[in-house]
């Protein structure tokens, strides 16, 4: 058992060493760093200087000072309630990014397990399984999502834990489009992986494994699960950018996160009613739409250092 | 390497840029070149795509805004007071119990296509509106009509029985089922409009697509493409065609404020008129322009209560929500298009009404009525939620709302932004706490607002039910003295907005439309929002 | 053989799409007649329903729908009444297949010059321009992209029409707004396609053999380096074929990419089915000819 341990976690080793030479992705993974302690700080930090600090930038705390330009006290200015855009953008990233993370997982999730269990039962299993991928890939994925955020939200609301507590409806809500946009992502993860899976399971050390007397979970887990690795962090740094488009496409047509809630998508919307000939409040949209273009740069940048180290087709 | 040498050769950044340059000039090129159409007379955005243009079926505002050219009843509406006027009916009179009309038709009418319009057809459409097979929506408009629900709801088979006759080729007679001060503006309404009863029975649901389509009204359908545009053609066999302005008008169907914005700005469209394609955000600016006109018209914003349960079961809850509301602060800070705050229901300039007092912002008011209801300060008051669908105007009242409930009043309310059909059905079911509502008047009087909060009404959905409320409304409506009638409606409306406040009226939305008054004219402000296309033209330079 | 194989198992694919989508259209809250304005009585609903055959069991419903489809009738559209969803698919189709297949023309022009270019000079700083600048129109959504191509090139300069539909003029801002993340992709697939054919093993076997740096930069390496191109360009036309809601929506374009969004909206059953069927045909359609176009690539490739 001790070889193929070796066979898969030396690589894995190497691939750090290259992806650590790769300006852009280490860059990028910095910014998304920052980006991740300043989501975190903010809230923390609002919360200790209390008083009027707090009171200002609170992101939902309405006000007089409507569409006021970027300035001393409001770094990004101020929208249509006042309220202050920076505190709003970086409570926007806690929702894109969630949205994007948590879809990402799930749709790996399914898509992992699918793939891998079609491709490694493989006969009558794998036809079928991928019968069902190519069904669900062939319908347009926008009727698939409205319908199960709808429908969904409808069941869950009468649900008696969610009665009792309407602020854990506004969850299930951003729930369901984690789930409605993860279900609908998983297509591909399955095809890749079950690909990958068919070539690995011919080889020696799966063989060896087996006539060990290991069993298909144990294998499964055991061996083809750690040498899909790169191929599906790749993926994941490149599901990500597409889930937050998604979520923003959503926020567009009203399907997305409820107000007073925002996501980037949701902020640059509001953003995009402003750009017209008479009068641009630039701020609206320059700064949700320029986080939201850098986070997806610097998701693409990261993913294609991955896949660069990891050289995932190559292998 | 030699290969990447090779490369780098082949690809010079001179042949980039040429390649890239060409391959941009052949997806120009291929882009060929379109037929060209006449243009036309004037160009109209009229909001989203009409569904229909049958006019038995029609339920929005932009589908009768085109209808209104295409097909006429025996009234119309004058374009300055929206106050019916003679249209295929020359003149009628009307029995003393205000039961019987008798309509005498203009001798001259033909269909565009040539044959002579009769009173036969008048009885044809309508009775064709309340057919259960043609599934009209609003066939309500009808039900004042003896026997006329019977008819639609399949109790009675034969349409003879339904009040509506031919006494001869140009006389028809409307027997009532009460006295109906609003029958007259009800004829210029679209159900009731005149239809080709040759084309229909020829093509049936597939009607519209004849061409060439008989039309009964001042224009006839050109062309018809979803999501493109409708044109109209004058019809010159129209019996007041003389009057008739432009000869071809667009109507394009356009859903986004800004694109409707930047169309009207670089002179592709003349005339903006529909409130779903005005760009609330600039309205501040917008308005200050000559071209910009803003008039009251008969709609009004409100928030729907569900009185079946706690805590809104309680009036005094629900007016207590009423008086915390800083109505002002959501006209000058949201909405920006001058609109009135609304204190009642019914809006001001309603014809046959006078409305009574509503409830003004009170804050101190409003903690009393808490406080009495058993919520001091707002203690113990469940958490609540306020569905909305998903529009920006809606979710920023709602916001203000809920900030305005919280500091006044001390209670917490989640908002619940809903998709369309989503939030139709939960007000159906009852299944919300509040709602976000509106209303626009379909005829020029109280009875279209104050009809909605009867018990049991489809348009109530708020779960309230008032025997007082739908007796006052009841005798109002056989009451044939207009006065008095007046009066028991503002008796009637005094229970529904102080009273019991099940709904809590916010503001009246005001019509806007925009044009170059120094380029078009004929486009009237008046207090229905129609627009009869016949009068407007372009005044030549 | 094989291609016939493929062609029939595409129908009972098609006949399980149109039940999926039928089924779950019909799951979703609320249906095609609930409108801001109830009815005067319950009775004209009812008479709405009947009309469209909405009183019956959802089974029956689809046995009718099926029968219809047989013979080439997809129903009438539930919210737009006059018309049938072949009327919409017969206006609306046309100008989605003009916006998509320039919009691809587009795409494919600029990603495969640019992803060959930037493979070409690998390492040099017009490959990071380029590699950036493809990265870039992948991240910028249309719904911004759009908008702000209209107030530069429209409203400020006037050198192109807002929105509408019908000269070539007015293609020009959706086929870019629409094209550049497509065109970023292919530039992407292109680059790495091109990086990793350079260094495959059988052009150096090639060269061994005596074939001419150009003969082998054609025969061989370009044909291995399109291929993830090739397979993507399947759905990427399905995708731009059938229209995009965004840019239809802002452009104001009568194509049908704004009629599969709303259809599901508004809960208009014949048209959501019908479109969804129309969608899976040109995918499955499409990613036969990938298939042909990969055969002919890649005498590699083999079919069972």
């Amino acid at each position: 058992m001790s070889e193929p341990a070796l066979n898969h976690f030396s690589p894995n080793r190497r691939a750090w060493r290259r992806f650590r030479q790769n300006r852009p992705a280490v860059i990028s993974a910095y910014f998304l760093a920052g980006l991740l302690l300043a989501i975190i700080a903010w809230p923390l930090l609002l919360k200790a200087a209390g008083g009027g600090f707090a009171q200002i930038h609170n992101p939902n705390q309405l006000s007089d000072g409507q569409f006021l330009p970027p300035g001393a006290q409001h770094w990004f200015g101020t929208d249509v309630h006042g309220r202050d855009v920076f505190s709003r953008v970086l409570s926007g990233a806690q929702i894109s990014l969630l949205v994007g993370v948590v879809g990402t997982l799930v749709s790996l999730l399914i898509g992992v397990v699918w793939g891998a269990v079609a491709g490694y039962v493989g006969g009558r299993t794998d036809g079928f399984l991928m019968r069902v991928v190519d069904v669900l890939y062939s319908l347009p994925s926008i009727i698939f999502v409205i319908v199960l955020i709808t429908t969904l939200g409808e069941l869950m609301k009468h649900l008696p834990l969610v009665e009792q507590s309407p602020a854990l409806g506004r969850q299930i809500r951003v729930l369901l489009l984690f789930a409605g946009l993860g279900s609908v992502s998983w297509l591909t993860m399955a095809r890749i992986v079950r690909g990958q899976v068919l070539s690995l399971r011919t080889r020696a050390f799966v063989e060896a494994s087996r006539t060990l007397g290991a069993g298909t979970p144990m294998i499964l887990v055991r061996h083809i699960i750690p040498n899909i690795f790169g191929v599906v962090i790749t993926y994941l740094a490149l599901t990500m950018p597409a889930i937050i488009l998604y979520e923003s496409f959503l926020s567009f047509l009203g399907l997305g996160v409820e107000p007073p809630m925002a996501s980037w998508g949701t902020l640059i919307s509001e953003g995009v009613a402003q750009i017209n000939p008479i009068r641009v409040y630039w701020w609206l949209i320059i700064f949700p739409g320029g986080i939201l273009v850098s986070t997806l740069l610097a998701l693409n940048f990261l993913g294609d250092g991955l896949r660069d180290a990891w050289d995932v087709k190559g292998r | 390497m030699i290969l990447y040498e090779r490369a780098r050769r082949f690809f010079s950044r001179a042949r980039f840029f040429i390649l890239a340059g060409g391959g941009t000039a052949m997806c120009a090129w291929l882009a060929g070149c379109a037929p060209h159409e006449k243009p036309a007379d004037i160009t109209i955005i009229n909001g989203s795509e009409p569904e229909s243009l049958d006019p038995a079926i029609i339920t929005g505002q932009p589908e009768f805004r085109i209808v209104i050219g295409l097909f006429e009843g025996l009234t119309r509406l004058d374009p300055k007071s929206a106050r019916p006027i003679p249209g295929l009916a020359e003149n009628w009179e009307v029995s003393a119990d205000g039961l019987i009309y008798t309509f005498h038709l203009r001798t001259n009418l033909v269909w565009s296509t040539g044959e002579p319009i009769t009173a036969d057809d008048v009885v044809y459409s309508w009775v064709r509106a309340l057919n259960p097979a043609t599934a009209s929506d609003y066939a309500g408009q009808l039900f004042y009509l003896r026997n006329a629900e019977e008819f639609n709801s399949g109790k009675l088979k034969d349409p003879a029985g339904v009040g509506v006759h031919a006494l001869d080729q140009f006389t028809v007679r409307a027997e009532l089922n009460h006295p109906t001060a609003f029958f007259l503006d009800l004829c210029a309404f679209p159900t009731l409009y005149v239809v080709p009863r040759q084309a229909i029975e020829k093509y049936g649901d597939r009607w519209l697509m004849a061409r060439p389509l008989p039309s009964s009204g001042p224009y006839e359908l050109a062309d018809w493409r979803l999501n493109d545009k409708v044109r109209l053609k004058k019809n010159p066999r129209y019996w007041d065609a003389a009057k008739t302005q432009s000869e071809i008008i667009d109507l394009l169907p356009i859903g986004s404020p800004a694109t409707a914005l930047n169309l009207y700005q670089s002179g592709q469209a003349d005339i903006v008129w529909d409130k779903n394609v005005i760009p609330v955000e600039l309205l501040d600016v917008l308005l200050k322009r000559p071209d910009f006109h803003a008039f009251n018209f008969l709609a009004t914003y409100f928030i729907r209560c569900n009185v079946t349960h706690k805590p809104f079961d309680d009036p005094r809850v629900r007016r207590a929500l009423a008086l915390a509301i800083d109505k002002e602060r959501i006209v000058k800070k949201i909405t920006k298009a001058g609109e009135q705050t609304a204190a009642h229901l019914v809006p001001d300039g309603t014809a046959n009404y006078l409305s009574p007092d509503g409830l003004d912002y009170n804050p101190e008011l409003a903690r009393r009525l808490l406080a009495e209801a058993g919520y001091p300060d707002g203690k113990g008051f469940p958490r609540f939620s306020f569905i909305f669908d998903a529009m920006k105007i809606h979710e920023n009242i709602a916001v203000e709302l809920q900030q305005m409930w919280h500091e006044t009043l001390g209670i917490d309310m989640e908002l619940r932004q809903l998709e369309w059909k989503v939030y139709l059905g939960a007000m159906d079911r009852l299944d919300y706490d509040l709602a976000r509502s509106s209303w626009i008047g379909d005829y020029n009087d109280p009875q279209t607002f104050l009809g909605m909060f009867l018990s049991g009404d489809g348009n109530n959905r708020t779960g309230w039910k008032d025997p007082a409320y739908d007796g006052l409304i009841k005798a109002a409506n056989n009451e044939p003295d207009l006065q008095k009638r007046a009066q028991l409606f503002r008796q009637a409306e005094s229970r529904l907005i102080q009273d019991e406040s099940p709904v809590i009226p916010l503001f009246y939305y005001v019509g806007i439309n925009y044009f170059d008054t120094n380029r078009i004219e004929g486009v009237f402000e008046n207090i229905l929002d129609d627009h009869p296309l016949q009068c407007i033209r372009k005044i030549k330079p | 053989m094989y291609f016939v194989k493929r062609i029939a198992l595409a129908i009972p694919l098609l006949l399980v799409i149109s039940a999926l989508a039928f089924v779950l259209v019909h799951l979703a809250p609320g249906g095609p007649f609930d409108r801001e304005r109830a009815p005067a009585s319950p009775e004209i609903e009812r008479n709405l329903n009947a009309k469209y055959h909405l009183d019956e069991p959802i089974w029956k419903q689809y046995g009718r729908y099926l029968g219809d489809l047989a013979h080439g009738d997809f129903g009438v559209s539930l919210k737009y009444r006059n018309h049938t969803v072949n009327d919409i698919i017969a206006q609306g189709l046309p100008v989605s297949l003009t916006l998509g297949g320039l919009a691809f023309c587009f795409a494919m022009g600029i990603g495969l010059t640019t992803g060959f270019f930037t493979a070409a000079r690998r390492g040099g700083w017009e490959d990071y321009v380029g590699s950036f600048l493809s990265v870039l129109a992948v991240c910028v959504p249309g719904f911004v992209l759009a908008p702000l191509l209209i107030l530069i090139f429209a409203v400020k300069l006037k050198w192109l029409p807002v929105a509408l539909w019908g000269s070539p003029w007015h293609m020009i801002l959706p086929v870019l707004a629409l094209g550049l993340y497509f065109g970023g992709k292919v530039a992407r697939l292109t680059r790495e396609g091109m990086l990793q054919a350079m260094q495959a093993e059988f052009i150096t076997a090639a060269r061994a053999k005596g074939l001419g740096e150009n003969g082998l930069l054609w025969r061989h390496a370009f044909r291995i380096a399109v291929l993830p191109v090739a397979s993507y360009s399947g759905p990427m036309l399905a995708d731009l074929l059938t229209g995009s809601f965004i840019i239809e929506n802002i452009f104001q374009i009568p194509g049908i990419g704004v009629f599969l969004v709303n259809s599901s909206l508004n809960r208009d059953y014949t048209v959501v089915v019908g479109l969804s069927l129309l969608y899976a045909v040109l995918l499955v359609g499409l990613n036969l000819a990938v298939d042909f176009a990969y055969r002919w690539l890649d005498p590699r490739v083999k079919y069972e």
